[in-house]
């Protein structure tokens, strides 16, 4: 009956370490309100973008409606979507596919 | 209006008494409380839905932190427009100091306003692209207007930092 009620809880464990080990995601959302520029500074005061590099993304959540910022381990994601939301921009964490 | 650095402060001069009002909203239109629209905006979701648990925590943990950021820039912004009201008369174009170290405040303060006022209104991509639409008419002509001031006044501070400056944080 021990060895039973193990099992289940190694189980459990297993694949709550995979899903934290599961690459994460930050992905902006377009935002009709928020500035171009607003938005290509926040990008470079977050994940220390270069000038291009921010713009490039900025243009991308514009034309497509979305972009993948970063991606990466869960805590880490976490954080960069609180800071995001502290500019105020619609950001979200996802599971990688 | 005119607006310039002056030793390290963005000083905004000639100030009407419409466009002075108009600042003298900021900290009122950025309080979401009232209108869900606006709260469910300013406090976005981080996660899809299927993130249940994630997004039970982040009410619980972050979203308290981001009203203390979010009121905390409200705040400085409001103790600043208090230089508005120090005129000696009442209808004399006013003007205002912005130190350099209240930019990010004035920044994300005048981002509240402007997100809580066009959730608010349900302004749709063509209007908030329309600038030159008269204020006069309703008050959601108005409205219009104040979201595209402010967000005059944002470019213009972002224009005024430098982005060279800003420190590659943690990324």
């Amino acid at each position: 009956m021990t060895s039973a009620m193990q099992s289940p809880e190694i189980t459990e464990e297993v694949r709550t370490k995979e899903a934290l080990d599961l690459p994460w995601q930050v992905v902006v959302h377009n935002d009709p309100v928020n500035l171009m520029s607003y938005v290509t500074m926040v990008f470079q005061r977050v994940f220390g973008y270069p000038k291009e590099k921010a713009e490039k993304h900025m243009l991308e959540v514009h034309r497509d409606g979305r972009s993948i910022l970063w991606s990466g381990v869960r805590e880490r994601a976490e954080l960069f979507v609180q800071q995001l939301h502290g500019y105020l921009l619609l950001a979200t964490i996802e599971r990688t596919n | 209006m005119e607006v310039v650095r002056n030793n390290g402060t963005l000083e905004i001069s000639e100030i009407d008494p419409f466009l002075a009002e108009l600042l003298r909203q900021i900290p009122e239109s950025a309080n979401p409380e009232a209108v869900p629209a606006a709260e469910q905006r300013l406090y976005s979701a981080p996660a899809g839905p299927n993130e249940k648990e994630l997004c039970a925590e982040w009410k619980i943990y972050v979203e308290p932190e981001l009203r203390r950021l979010f009121q905390s820039a409200t705040e400085t912004v409001a103790s600043d427009l208090a230089q508005l009201a120090e005129k000696e008369k009442p209808f004399a174009n006013g003007t205002l100091r912005i130190p350099q170290e209240h930019s990010d405040a004035w920044l994300n303060a005048l981002n509240q306003a402007r997100l809580a006022i066009a959730a608010k209104y349900d302004f749709s991509d063509a209007e908030l692209c329309d600038y030159y639409r008269s204020p006069i008419g309703s008050r959601r002509d108005l409205s219009l207007f104040q979201v595209n001031f402010y967000g005059f006044l944002q470019e213009f501070i972002l224009r005024e930092m430098d982005c060279e400056r800003f420190p590659a944080s943690n990324g």
